[in-house]
């Protein structure tokens, strides 16, 4: 016959927290800051599977962890976002709402489910000013830190964030910021403790930026990023692109529905 | 249905489902009543003259892409109900719709419609093709069949320019819809509306293949102009309250509202032109 062994609700929750944060350590860090501009999200990240993504105007995600445990908390963000903006006003959006959905749900699932979800996510909403752009952190098991300014998830959170809090400025402009993020994530896990040099094919690279108006989410890829790591200045209105590339034709996809093809 | 009232305050299994990239489909489970064809309308009821109903969008494929044009009246039985609403709107970054019929359910259909776009494009990280955004709309359409029946019939014009066109089509594409949900690609020009009988007789002589966009948003105008001349339910330029056309253009680079001065200076070289020959 089993039997049923007694283990203390502190044990348990202990047990929890060990493995959350295990299976977090094991993945690659990301980093979140404000610049003069807007807010910058850097994840190292060498897969096409994002990390950072659009949740509304002026609100990005960034995750670290299990992929599909975050994925879902993502389309769950942007659900719950477009649901709000329909019902109410685009302006009623707030990340707050979303941080503290998240902070519930993820709570919830640490202390109800036997697995606890192994991820740390991240809630940025880019203001008029940098004084005013707001940064949640939310952990595993559902509690969530307001940090302004900026702020490192993933394994090695706080040797990252030791880099940053040094030289971190929200007056500076993108490339010194970017510079920074991308200097910090590589501080760690360098072999023998020595530090990596990051380049664009590592890093997953977003901005919330301040001075446009209506969805102010913009992806930083190829060239683009290639060219602002190298420290040169890239203008405005060529900064990055919405998720905007519908699938090309070429892939010789039939482009009307198989009941309107001729069948032979 | 106890969607959002979960006692832990966590978010409802619905929103961390994986289900589809879908929003109305979403909303379909989570919030039927947010659905427009999903409301329950009295048996034998004509709501036909209740409320306010939009009139004439005209559509022209140019070199460069779409212009996508409609007249500012809505109109309730005999009495003019709004002198400007705005009946075209953008879809997303490379696409407009405009709509014809029970404005209340229109304006509604257009925001759910942006959303859903919207809605895809963050969930998939990747733009719908034109010919996706337009079946979308399609099946909108004929969700909303029910209130068609019963008088409240909405039908909207869509347009855009196609990012990744098949090979030999051209990139400003125009789609038109009947009440059923039915979809028809058009090629050259489309009109919707009351007037829009008019506006297509007047689009059909002017016309070409190829047309630039400046010259297109003239012929817009004009249409517009000889559909308000005939029909009482779309409005014309109106000079003394400076209410003209929305004009809206989709291109490659992206979809643009032209500004009041310039359609007032459009709309001012129209009217002068019709002082002299009024039949344009």
């Amino acid at each position: 016959m089993a039997m049923q062994f007694y283990a203390s609700p502190e044990q348990v929750q202990r047990d929890r927290s060990e493995y959350a944060r295990k299976g977090i350590a094991r993945g690659r860090s990301a980093v979140v800051l404000s610049y003069e501009g807007g807010i910058l999200l850097v994840a190292e990240n060498i897969t096409t599977l994002r990390k950072i993504s659009e949740i509304y105007d002026r609100i990005a995600f960034a995750a670290v962890g299990r992929y599909n445990e975050f994925e879902s908390l993502r389309r769950a963000g942007v659900r719950m976002a477009d649901t709000i903006g329909l019902t109410y006003d685009r302006r009623d959006v707030t990340g707050r709402a979303l941080a503290n959905a998240y902070t519930q749900t993820l709570g919830a699932i640490f202390s109800e489910t036997q697995k606890p979800y192994e991820v740390e996510i991240c809630i940025a909403q880019v203001g008029a000013t940098p004084e005013q752009d707001e940064l949640y952190r939310i952990m595993y098991d559902g509690s969530a830190l307001d940090e302004p300014g900026f702020m490192a998830m993933g394994g090695q959170a706080e040797a990252i964030a030791n880099v940053l809090k040094e030289r971190h400025d929200v007056n500076a402009d993108l490339n010194t910021a970017l510079a920074l993020a991308a200097e910090a994530l590589g501080s760690v896990g360098g072999e023998n403790g020595q530090t990596r040099t990051l380049g664009a094919k590592q890093l997953e690279v977003a901005v919330l930026d301040r001075r446009r108006v209506g969805r102010t989410f913009r992806r930083l890829a190829d060239t683009t990023l290639t060219t602002l790591l190298g420290h040169e200045e890239v203008a405005d209105a060529d900064l990055g692109e919405t998720d905007a590339a519908p699938p090309a034709p070429a892939d010789a996809k039939p482009t009307e529905s198989a009941a309107s093809q001729d069948t032979e | 249905m106890a969607t959002g009232f979960d006692p832990s305050g966590r978010l409802p299994d619905i929103f961390l489902n994986t289900g589809t990239s879908s929003f109305t489909q979403f909303l379909s489970v989570a919030h039927p009543e947010l659905l427009p064809g999903r409301r329950p309308l009295p048996p034998g009821l004509n709501g036909g003259d209740i409320a306010p109903h939009g009139t004439t969008i005209v559509a022209i494929a140019t070199a460069e892409g779409v212009v996508m044009a409609g007249d500012r009246r809505a109109t309730m039985g005999n009495l003019i109900a709004s002198r400007d609403i705005k009946k075209v709107h953008p879809a997303d970054a490379y696409s407009l719709i405009g709509i014809a019929g029970t404005a209340g359910i229109g304006i509604e259909l257009i925001r759910l419609f942006q959303v859903e776009l919207e809605h895809y494009e963050k969930t998939e990280g990747a733009m719908l093709s034109l010919d996706g955004k337009a079946n979308r709309l399609a099946a909108m359409v004929r969700g909303n069949l029910g209130a068609a029946m019963q008088g409240l019939a909405v039908v909207p014009l869509f347009a855009g320019f196609d990012l990744a066109p098949a090979e030999g089509v051209h990139a400003g594409r125009i789609f038109s819809f009947d009440v059923a949900g039915g979809l028809y690609e058009e090629t050259g020009y489309e009109a919707i509306g009351s007037g829009s009988l008019f506006a297509k007789s007047a689009l059909k002589k002017k016309y070409r293949v190829g047309v630039s966009t400046e010259d297109a948003i003239r012929l817009a105008v004009e249409a517009l102009y000889d559909a308000a001349d005939d029909d009482t339910a779309t409005g014309g330029p109106d000079l003394t309250r400076k209410i003209f056309p929305v004009v809206m253009t989709a291109t490659a680079n992206g979809t643009h509202r032209l500004s009041d001065a310039d359609i007032t200076t459009v709309a001012e070289q129209v009217v002068t032109g019709r002082m002299e020959n009024p039949g344009g």
